[in-house]
């Protein structure tokens, strides 16, 4: 049980840091060009030269590259208008058509927002190169804005994501072990003997989760040398400061295992009821998707989220370097949680019956 | 009084386990809860050993409330369960340790007592519990029970699932704790067993039907018991089945305990009747109530 305790929430860490990414690459890019100037190619070119793009194919009609898309052999369609060079030439405007499979609507988007980024390079370069043979002074004028990205300044996502699912294993596995743990004594008759002996509720109970309580915390610190190691996730903030917070975190999980452990017979209702707050926690953690982007309801429910505090902490403290005072908010209310949690689970742990 | 019993009664929704359950249970006695399965035993076991909450009565273990005192209770008693509940990942030794700690005692504190029984599973000290037999088991789990020499001991149907062997074995080793002056409350759903209790209650549907010794309790059976034996035991069963003036008719090992409804009975009629029917090798002889016969009579 140990090593496998051990062993296959790292593979998860490998694995999902290395495969759950938001970077959109590698787009299939096709193309209808119904010009066939000098322009069109040029535009062509850009996306051809972006990292993001693999341009596979040109398609002499509309219509067959709709059914390209229809087959899924293609996931965006730049229709070149005829006559594009000259009336932009001439008018200064031209239209084109873009076409995006919004299947995954998320993805659908970010392609938008290269596709526009492309054109509207190359619809300052166009501006310049109108100008410049005219003898009037260049007046035309752009603003643009230069991104400096904090705390990940090459938008690494997995310098993102490790901490994060890091902190989704430590849960995960803490909360099932708990959550089956004394369920397993009430089904193999173990609690009964256990109830008539003189141990008193908080001894036994301590008993019980202290083990799990100290495997979360190596489970940590494998995991942190693991993102430090093969991920290169820098560590910025103070590491006494996340072990004091998960520390404190881990009591909630633990709470939380044992309260499900009091209300179920058998370990498959334990999964079942662990397995329906772990997905609620994990997907509204705030981890693959803003919460902010969430409904207001569901921004409130996400208060009571624990995940979602220790995920803030650790990427604060590990990407920020934020200190004691800074995470005060999370740490109180985790705190909070722990003695309401380890409270009622206490309360609801009955040596009779 | 080691262990007193008033008015005990428990359901569970809308079905009875107990009702009305009164006796008593002197210091050092073995006593003897003979029932069938689902008599009410067990719940009878956890009410006892405060494990649950009666719904009416009262009753003390070692002049202790089950409900005001459950902690020195559970200080006082040793309770084996009828399943085995020690922890089978766990050694011989380990499981002895544990129960020794959290009784806040040692092994070689009360080593004299389990001594006997200890022995003979100390060869396999080094082995995980779950991995032992089933005799073995029972031994265990009594050693765990009695490690912190507790007062009263509770045996929920100790021997049900054991060798014959280990079973005569076992009862051997419950007189042997008598002796150190421990009261003994065992269960079981074997009537020969009941003749080893000093005294025993037969229960039935959560009732007690009667206490007292095994002797006196055979004595109160109201009947003379013959022992009929012929060549064709089912021919015989069925012959006497329908015969007028059967009173009960129970099969014994190699023989037929009958009792016939007439006062005035001659065994002389009922072998002309048996003859009548073909059978051969008749024999029928007075014997003595056993506490089965009994238990099936009041179970009537």
């Amino acid at each position: 049980m140990l090593p496998i305790i051990f062993v296959l929430p790292l593979i998860q860490l490998i694995i999902l840091s290395n495969a759950a990414t938001f970077e959109i690459k590698n787009i299939k890019f096709s193309y209808v060009d119904n010009d066939n100037t000098s322009f069109s190619r040029e535009l062509i070119e850009k996306f051809d030269a972006s990292t993001y793009f693999n341009v596979l194919a040109k398609y002499p009609s509309k219509k067959i590259a709709n059914s390209a898309m229809l087959k899924g052999e293609v996931d965006v369609i730049l229709e070149i208008p005829l006559n594009f060079e000259r009336n932009l030439l001439k008018n200064k405007q031209t239209d084109l058509a873009v076409t995006i499979n919004a299947i995954d609507g998320a993805a659908a988007g970010v392609t938008n927002v290269y596709i526009n980024q492309i054109i509207q390079t190359f619809n300052k370069k166009v501006h310049t190169t109108l100008m410049l043979p005219s003898n009037t002074p260049i007046t035309y004028q752009n603003i643009t804005s230069i991104p400096s990205f904090w705390y990940n300044k090459t938008l690494n996502y997995k310098t993102f994501m490790v901490p994060g699912i890091l902190v989704l294993l430590v849960t995960m596995i803490t909360l099932f072990l708990s959550g089956m743990n004394i369920v397993r004594e009430k089904e193999i008759g173990t609690l009964e003997q256990i109830n008539v002996t003189p141990i008193k509720k908080h001894q036994f109970i301590i008993g019980k989760l202290f083990p799990f309580w100290l495997l979360g915390l190596v489970l940590l610190s494998v995991g942190l040398l693991i993102a430090k190691l093969i991920f290169n996730v820098p560590i910025v903030g103070s590491l006494a400061l996340m072990y004091l917070y998960t520390s404190i975190y881990i009591l909630v999980v633990l709470g939380i295992g044992l309260f499900i452990s009091n209300f179920t017979d058998t370990q498959q209702q334990a999964m079942f009821i662990a397995w329906f707050f772990m997905v609620i926690f994990i997907l509204m953690s705030g981890l693959f998707t803003p919460i902010e982007s969430m409904p207001n309801w569901a921004q409130i429910l996400t208060e009571f989220n624990p995940i979602k505090y220790f995920v803030e902490v650790m990427r604060m403290v590990m990407l920020k370097g934020a200190g004691f005072s800074e995470i005060i908010p999370q740490l109180s209310k985790t705190f909070a949680y722990a003695i309401i949690m380890n409270g009622l689970a206490v309360w609801s742990y009955k040596k009779t019956s | 009084m080691s262990i007193s019993v008033q008015n005990i009664s428990k359901s569970f929704k809308n079905k009875t386990a107990l009702s009305d359950i009164s006796f008593e249970v002197k210091e050092g006695e073995l006593f003897g809860l003979i029932g069938p399965d689902g008599a009410g035993k067990t719940t009878l076991f956890r009410i006892l050993t405060t494990l649950l909450i009666p719904n009416k009565g009262e009753a003390t273990i070692a002049n202790f409330d089950i409900i005001k005192d459950y902690k020195s209770i559970r200080n006082n008693v040793g309770y084996m369960p009828g399943r085995f509940s020690l922890y089978q990942d766990l050694t011989v030794e380990e499981n002895l340790e544990f129960f020794a700690t959290i009784f806040g005692t040692t092994i070689e504190e009360n080593y004299d007592l389990i001594k006997d029984i200890y022995v003979q599973i100390e060869p396999f000290k080094k082995r995980r519990a779950g991995k032992l037999s089933g005799g073995m088991k029972q031994k265990l789990a009594l050693s765990c029970a009695l490690i912190h020499k507790p007062k009263v001991l509770f045996l929920d149907e100790p021997t049900t699932g054991v060798d014959p062997v280990s079973r005569k074995e076992f009862w051997e080793m419950l007189k042997r704790l008598q002796t150190k002056g421990i009261t003994i409350l065992v269960s079981t759903p074997y009537m020969d067993e009941a003749a080893l209790c000093d005294r025993i209650a037969l229960i039935q549907d959560g009732k007690i039907l009667e206490i007292d010794t095994p002797r006196e309790i055979v004595k109160h059976y109201p009947k003379t018991i013959y022992n009929v034996k012929a060549a064709n035991m089912y021919l015989l069963i069925e012959s006497l089945n329908i015969y007028k003036h059967k009173y009960s008719v129970y099969p014994f090992g190699e023989f037929v305990h009958y009792t016939d409804s007439r006062t005035n009975f001659n065994p002389e009629d009922l072998k002309l009747y048996l003859k009548t029917k073909n059978l051969k090798n008749i024999s029928i002889e007075i014997t003595q109530a056993t506490i089965e016969d009994t238990f099936m009579e009041l179970a009537k």
